[in-house]
């Protein structure tokens, strides 16, 4: 099986509010996709519906070339981690294991291996009611990696894990990709995924707004704009404005240019003889970058996060 | 993989699911338990015992028939021995009777015969009460019948006496007839009594069973009335072939002891003259109802109270899922949400069957013991019965948890279902056998809701030709043991079926 998620034009609607408006990506193997976007944006949603849970009003969405729903042990081709907190608190970690284990026709050895990977270790043997958020993230991730699939989805896996599970999380998803999997990872914080996702699918209002690489991504979004640290403010306006750059005052000795990139700014004021102690080529932050973009697609309501 | 292959998967995956968690296993366990307890707390409480002359003494048990049941078999014969094959034929001339004390005043004894009042020609095994036997008779109301071993009845043609009646045996065949001039015969039946042996007492008889009426309390309820009644039959050209020597004897066959010693209640007699016969009997010849003792499903009334643990149990194990979304877990694992749901179903009813089976198993013998122990009469009846009393009433616990587990898919809520289950199964039966309903309305609930399944325990059978209240309060239930589980049986195809749809139509 082709290890990919393909999600093409989704719609959904829960009555009056649109979930879905379009929803398309494609998750490759071999590297990590971050799948963020504000509350609300529609990233579960579209998970739901990849797993055959939610049906779409349009559109559809295939794994591996075929409906979820058509697959036979699925969880051996698609580990999922939807809610960490879909457990019977009554009932151990290993036993809520055990009988995903047996609904593919695997056995308690398996179980028994994840929960080494996960590091659960005895915890396991605990009802699961008990357990922190952290704890039930990792039973979640065990559930996702049990089947062994080469396709992994997890929605908001960060969520509730100290520092030392983030980094543990950062690892085994870069891990994960580079066995050759398909992994999708959804996030409402695009921190969490700064250094893990290799491509980026950021979703607002319940369509894709953008899909490319993080570097990409990032270029993007520092529009290539320059700050300059000089004594003589006014000569180096007027040199950077008549070549063409958009220029603004944003400090007593620090002016900001927008148009050309560094390297021209540097030649123009040399070339003009204005002297200046210092310029900075403006990076985004993969966060800023972020939020320049969802930036019209967040939808505050005040009904909280739908659904 | 075979869809087989894949069911078989859903279905351990289930199994464990359930076996999992402790609080559903332990609920099946004292669903389980329940039964047994409530079997001998209530036997325990139960005594019996009768008066006889000042002393307390245990009761006198009703003989039982060939097939092990307790039977009446009180009449009046006069007979003779037949060895080997044979035939009696008698006119029946007259048949008269009363009644003792009816409704409305009760302030007179009135002449008259009630529907059932029996008189004709018997071949019996023995003088032994409970013994086989075949009659031909003409009845108060019911026309002309043969009837054998106590259950078995056969019409004739409608009307009384007088009539001529003739029964034949050859080897273990035995044949009734009935003609209206003693020339022209027709048979009534034939029927096969295979323990008779070559010696039997061949006879004309008499009897007559309690008249029988209810009324309502004035506090709810109902009042059951039964009287005093007595049939004279006359016979003439009585006519025995056969070897079958010797003269008449009158016995008075299973007498009601008198308040003296050697005292006889309400004696029957016979009276011979110029080959004329003045035949007078009471008491009957008929299957004992539940008013003769205690039924065995008796030791079963802790089922209402595992039903209800039983329902919770089936209710939790798919509404626990739809709390905490692990059906979304479960849905992903196993798409296919028809044969989820059918395995939920399966491991659910399995589990309650064998739970059920073993409660019930262990508490009818050791209710039976306590209850006989404390001299109450418990009916026997057959051992293929009990075992249908047991499994059917396993399969009742069975079928309400796979109903209830139906219906907590259809509403996702735990107390919703619950209420509905319990509702549907136990509230009706609680109505129809706790006298606060009609009698006509009490049956009505028992035909077309799921609480009809409760007839699957009744062990005493509703016999045509015995007037008796045949009621829910006395343990009689309007449906067949079988149609009746087979009702609730339809509610939970029923209620599987909507899930299904509505499983596979809404997002999980």
């Amino acid at each position: 099986m082709e290890a990919t998620i393909e999600v093409t034009g989704l719609r959904k609607r829960f009555g009056r509010t649109v979930a879905l408006d379009g929803m398309t990506f494609r998750v490759p193997p071999g590297r990590v996709t971050g799948f963020v976007g504000p509350n609300g944006a529609g990233k579960s949603t579209t998970m739901r519906v990849i797993l055959g849970l939610d049906a779409p009003d349009e559109g559809r969405a295939l794994v591996g070339g075929v409906p979820y729903r058509s697959l036979e042990e699925p969880l051996t081709r698609v580990g999922a981690l939807l809610d960490a907190g879909a457990l019977q608190p009554s009932r151990t970690g290993r036993d809520h294991l055990l009988w995903l284990a047996h609904s593919q026709g695997l056995g308690a050895a398996r179980v028994d291996e994840v929960i080494g990977l996960v590091g659960l270790g005895g915890t396991a043997r605990r009802r699961a009611g008990g357990y922190s958020l952290g704890m039930r993230q990792r039973l979640g991730i065990a559930a996702a990696l049990l089947g062994d699939p080469p396709v992994l989805m997890l929605d908001e896996p960060f969520n509730g894990l100290d520092p030392d599970g983030i980094v543990w999380i950062r690892g085994l998803l870069r891990s994960l990709a580079a066995e050759g999997r398909a992994v999708l990872v959804s996030s409402h914080l695009m921190s969490e995924l700064e250094g893990t996702a290799g491509q980026l699918v950021v979703a607002g209002r319940g369509r894709v707004v953008a899909d490319m690489g993080v570097a990409e991504l990032i270029e993007a979004a520092s529009h290539d704009r320059v700050t300059i640290r000089t004594t003589a403010r006014s000569r180096a306006m007027e040199t950077l404005a008549g070549a063409g750059a958009t220029v603004a005052v944003t400090g007593g000795d620090t002016v900001t240019a927008s148009g050309p990139p560094a390297e021209r700014v540097v030649e123009l004021l040399t070339g003009g003889g204005v002297p200046f102690s210092e310029v900075t080529a403006h990076r985004a932050t993969l966060e800023e970058a972020y939020m320049e973009l969802t930036r019209d697609a967040v939808e505050f309501r005040a009904d909280g996060a739908g659904r | 993989m075979s869809p087989a292959a894949g069911f078989a998967r859903t279905l351990r995956a289930e199994w464990t699911k359930f076996r999992t968690v402790r609080g559903w296993v332990l609920g099946t366990v004292v669903a389980a338990l329940l039964v047994p307890l409530l079997a001998a707390v209530s036997a325990a409480g139960s005594h019996a015992s009768c008066d006889r002359n000042g002393v307390e003494t245990a009761c006198p048990e009703p003989p039982l028939g060939p097939d092990g049941r307790a039977v009446h078999d009180k009449f009046f014969f006069v007979h003779r021995t037949l060895d080997g094959d044979g035939s009696i034929t008698v006119r029946l001339t007259s048949m008269s009777g009363i009644i003792t004390y009816p409704p409305p005043d009760h302030d007179e004894i009135v002449p008259g015969l009630v529907p059932w009042a029996k008189a004709g020609v018997i071949v019996k095994a023995s003088m032994e009460p409970g013994s086989s036997y075949a009659a031909v008779m003409a009845t108060g109301e019911h026309g002309v019948r043969m009837q054998h071993d106590y259950t078995g009845d056969v019409a004739g043609r409608p009307g009384g006496a007088p009539r001529w009646l003739r029964l034949t045996r050859a080897g273990e065949t035995l044949t009734g007839y009935e003609s209206a001039d003693g020339r022209q015969w027709a048979e009534v039946a034939a029927v096969r009594l295979p323990d008779l042996p070559a010696e039997v007492e061949i006879g004309m008889f008499a009897a007559s069973p309690g008249d029988l009426t209810v009324k309502q309390a004035d506090l709810g309820g109902l009042i059951e009335q039964m009287r005093f009644t007595e049939t004279t039959a006359v016979f003439d050209q009585v006519k025995v072939e056969g070897a079958a020597p010797g003269a008449w004897r009158h016995t008075d066959v299973s007498p009601t002891p008198g308040t003296n010693p050697g005292e006889v209640h309400h004696p029957g007699s016979a009276v011979e003259s110029g080959g004329t016969f003045t035949v007078v009997g009471s008491g009957d010849i008929a299957p004992v109802g539940t008013d003769g003792g205690m039924a065995v499903e008796l030791t079963l009334t802790g089922i209402l109270f595992a039903l209800v643990v039983v329902v919770v149990v089936a209710v939790l194990f798919v509404t626990a899922e739809y709390r905490r979304g692990l059906v979304r877990v479960t849905l992903a694992a196993s798409p296919r949400r028809g044969r989820v749901l059918a395995a939920k179903a399966l491991v659910i009813g399995g589990v309650v069957f064998a739970a059920g089976l073993a409660a019930s198993a262990v508490a009818m013998p050791v209710g039976k013991h306590l209850l006989r122990g404390n001299g109450n009469h418990v009916l026997p009846v057959p051992a293929l019965t009990e075992v249908r009393v047991i499994a059917g009433v396993a399969a009742l616990l069975a079928v309400s948890a796979v109903l209830a587990l139906a219906l907590g898919t259809l509403f996702r809520r735990s107390a919703a279902a619950v209420v509905t289950a319990l509702a549907l199964i136990l509230l009706p039966h609680v109505l129809a056998t706790a006298s606060v309903l009609p009698v006509e309305l009490s049956l009505w609930l028992l035909r077309i809701t799921p609480a009809a399944a409760f007839a699957v325990q009744q062990s005493i059978p509703e016999y045509p030709q015995v007037v008796d209240f045949y009621v829910p309060q006395g343990g009689y239930y309007p449906l067949p043991p079988w149609a009746g589980l087979g009702v609730l049986c339809c509610y939970a195809a029923l209620a599987l079926a909507l899930a299904v749809v509505r499983l596979n139509r809404r997002d999980a």
